[in-house]
């Protein structure tokens, strides 16, 4: 006969676990070993193109010094180790960033049509950028004028938007989509008469493409390495705050009486998504849809539960805006399109599918 | 214990409680009844802290409840809202397990206790068959199991329901409600559950909170206040008294007008 605890029937199998779990370790399994081919591929593809094996005999003297002995030109070690690599690392970075935002700011504001960009983010990067550009505002005072002075665009617009919410009172979502509209909108406003003003056609033509997003700033530099660290680390601690997304999803009310201070909370998560939109967006400019479709791709993928989505949402987003950057060096070789561009076309008829969506739940 | 004392609550100019104080026992059911608008739902909202009445106090077993941390709270006062997170994309077992966060620090995942105890939670409510269904895909009235289903998982010695009964039908009012009354005799939890129909608040409330315009018409053991003479002047139509089986029953008369000042 069996033992009493045997008989007993399993908890996790009651509650059904078990598929779901097996689903995400395949999920995310299938994903790292993507963004691996991928990151290969990113640098190997161009329009001189390099194989596999050059490229990590490359990597490994350059990490590890071995092989010692380069049994390959100086040409090619730039163009992987100078040149393609760093801009295929921050396309993973600046994808995964834009996902985890747009998986945290749809929780929070409950709304699937959220993205990263609600914030005003991109618009407040794009008047710093386009005053460092147009008239070289910042330029001689410190190194990498224009992701600084982006950056502090970036942040001066999410303060606004949060003391415009904030200005009557608690912040609520509807507060926060308005404040970040109209910010958005006014910023925009702002960039386009920098411009204007400016009249020099040659600076509003770099504007735009920095507008609609290039990786073609990166470098093993300090921006490099500060992306890096937030998207790392917004992704550790997005994915901690699970349970906690999990609950503020569902409303405020449910948020508080499972423990969660939803206003708190969410001005721990603006600060956070602040912070990291304001880095990627410096770094890339502003490149759409990534922050809008991935997280649907991803709870697609695992359900709904955010310690899944979030690491999985990270991996998608890197991976796509990877190969975005591929089409983008490529298509139209050797002239480059913003990768924003890209992204668009991408992410246009996802949207379409997932209004359609939408509608027939509602039906 | 859940005292309250000296509650009022205001959205705007409109005063929508005022002067409210009560105590909740454990081991007993206090059914929150009055008609429409009359603050119950807000009663309730004030009770578990999500609102914070600008006077008077909460107290949870003789603390402040607005001097306890978020998840403290949450670990003695579970609540069953309105708001369902219909768009919710968790399963029904996720949606469960979140009743454990409040026993999860920020680093800790759940584990084969929390697992045991969310799989009772919903076996309690007879729902264990829909564990593995979308949250989003359930009727109304399993979806109101599975949400009881979560605050039974937050294992909290009070347990406050705003109007659980909705979307159920009838064999289902009557088991959750059968539910929750045996948490508070069997198990000694405080429970406070606001409810719209008068004859499921005579069987399973032992007291009764009437509210009336904002304010405490009557407040005590449900034989005491579930009687016409009180009843009538709040509701504004006239009401019988019966008792059948055993039971105490309430039957409805539109047709008569109770003037509220007649009766004062």
């Amino acid at each position: 006969m069996t033992t009493g605890t045997a008989t007993r029937p399993d908890a996790a199998a009651v509650l059904d676990l078990g598929a779901v779990r097996r689903r995400t370790s395949a999920w995310l399994l299938g994903l790292v070993a993507g963004l691996l081919a991928t990151v290969v591929a990113g640098v190997g593809i161009g329009a001189f193109s390099v194989p596999a094996g050059t490229i990590a005999q490359v990597v490994a003297h350059h990490v590890v010094g071995w092989p010692g002995e380069r049994s390959w030109s100086a040409p090619v070690d730039a163009i992987v180790w100078q040149v393609r690599l760093p801009r295929v690392l921050l396309g993973a970075l600046v994808g995964a960033g834009l996902a985890i935002c747009g998986v945290a700011l749809q929780a929070m504001v409950r709304n699937v049509l959220a993205d990263p960009y609600l914030l005003g983010v991109n618009s407040g990067a794009s008047s710093g950028a386009a005053a460092a550009i147009l008239f070289g505002l910042g330029a001689g005072v410190v190194e990498h004028t224009l992701q600084v002075t982006a950056f502090l665009g970036a942040l001066a617009a999410s303060l606004l938007v949060l003391l415009v919410a904030r200005s009557a009172g608690r912040v609520t979502s509807v507060r926060l989509l308005l404040a970040g509209v109209a910010v958005g909108y006014a910023l925009y406003a702002l960039t386009s008469f920098l411009i204007f003003a400016s009249g020099s056609a040659e600076g509003a033509r770099s504007v735009m493409f920095w507008l609609l997003g290039s990786l073609g700033l990166a470098r093993w530099d300090l921006p490099l390495a500060v992306v890096a660290v937030v998207v790392v680390g917004a992704t550790g601690a997005l994915t901690l705050w699970g349970r906690r997304l999990d609950a503020l999803s569902i409303g405020d009310e449910t948020a508080h009486t499972l423990g969660v201070h939803p206003e708190r909370f969410r001005l721990q998560l603006l600060v956070l998504v602040a912070l990291c939109v304001g880095v990627v967006v410096s770094a890339a400019g502003s490149i759409g849809f990534v922050g809008l479709v991935v997280p649907h791709l991803a709870r697609r993928a695992v359900g709904g539960a955010h310690v899944r989505v979030v690491a999985v949402a990270a991996l998608m987003g890197a991976i796509l805006l990877v190969w975005a950057d591929v089409l983008a060096r490529t298509l139209f070789a050797p002239q480059e399109i913003p990768i924003g561009i890209i992204t668009s076309l991408v992410g246009a008829p996802f949207l379409l599918v997932l209004i359609r969506r939408l509608h027939a739940t509602a039906a | 214990m859940i005292g309250a004392h000296d509650l009022s609550w205001s959205y705007g100019s409109a005063q929508v409680l005022s002067a409210v104080s009560l105590s909740a026992p454990h081991g007993r059911v206090l059914g929150l009844i009055g008609p429409n608008g009359s603050g119950k739902t807000t009663l309730l909202r004030l009770l578990h802290g999500v609102l914070a009445s600008p006077t008077g106090t909460v107290t949870v077993d003789g603390d402040r409840l607005a001097a306890l941390p978020a998840r403290e709270a949450a670990r003695r006062v579970a609540v069953v809202v309105q708001e369902s997170g219909g768009e919710s994309a968790l399963t029904v077992a996720e949606t469960v397990l979140l009743g454990r966060s409040p026993h999860l620090s920020t680093f800790q995942r759940t584990g084969a206790v929390d697992h045991e105890i969310a799989a009772g939670a919903l076996a309690r409510v007879g729902a264990s068959h829909l564990a593995g269904r979308s949250f989003a895909g359930l009727s109304g009235g399993e979806r109101q199991r599975v949400l009881i289903a979560r605050a039974l998982a937050q294992e909290a010695t009070h347990l406050l329901l705003d109007e659980p009964t909705n979307h159920l039908d009838i064999r289902y009012q009557h088991e959750v409600l059968g539910i929750v009354a045996g948490l508070a005799h069997d198990l000694h939890r405080t429970v406070v559950v606001v409810l719209h129909d008068l004859n499921l608040a005579a069987r399973y409330c032992d007291d009764v909170v009437l509210l009336g315009g904002g304010r405490i018409a009557a407040s005590g053991p449900v034989e005491e206040v579930l009687v016409p003479e009180v009843l009538e002047p709040v509701y504004g139509i006239g009401i019988e008294r019966v008792r059948a089986g055993g039971q105490l029953h309430l039957l409805f008369h539109p047709h008569i007008r109770i003037q509220e000042d007649s009766r004062a």
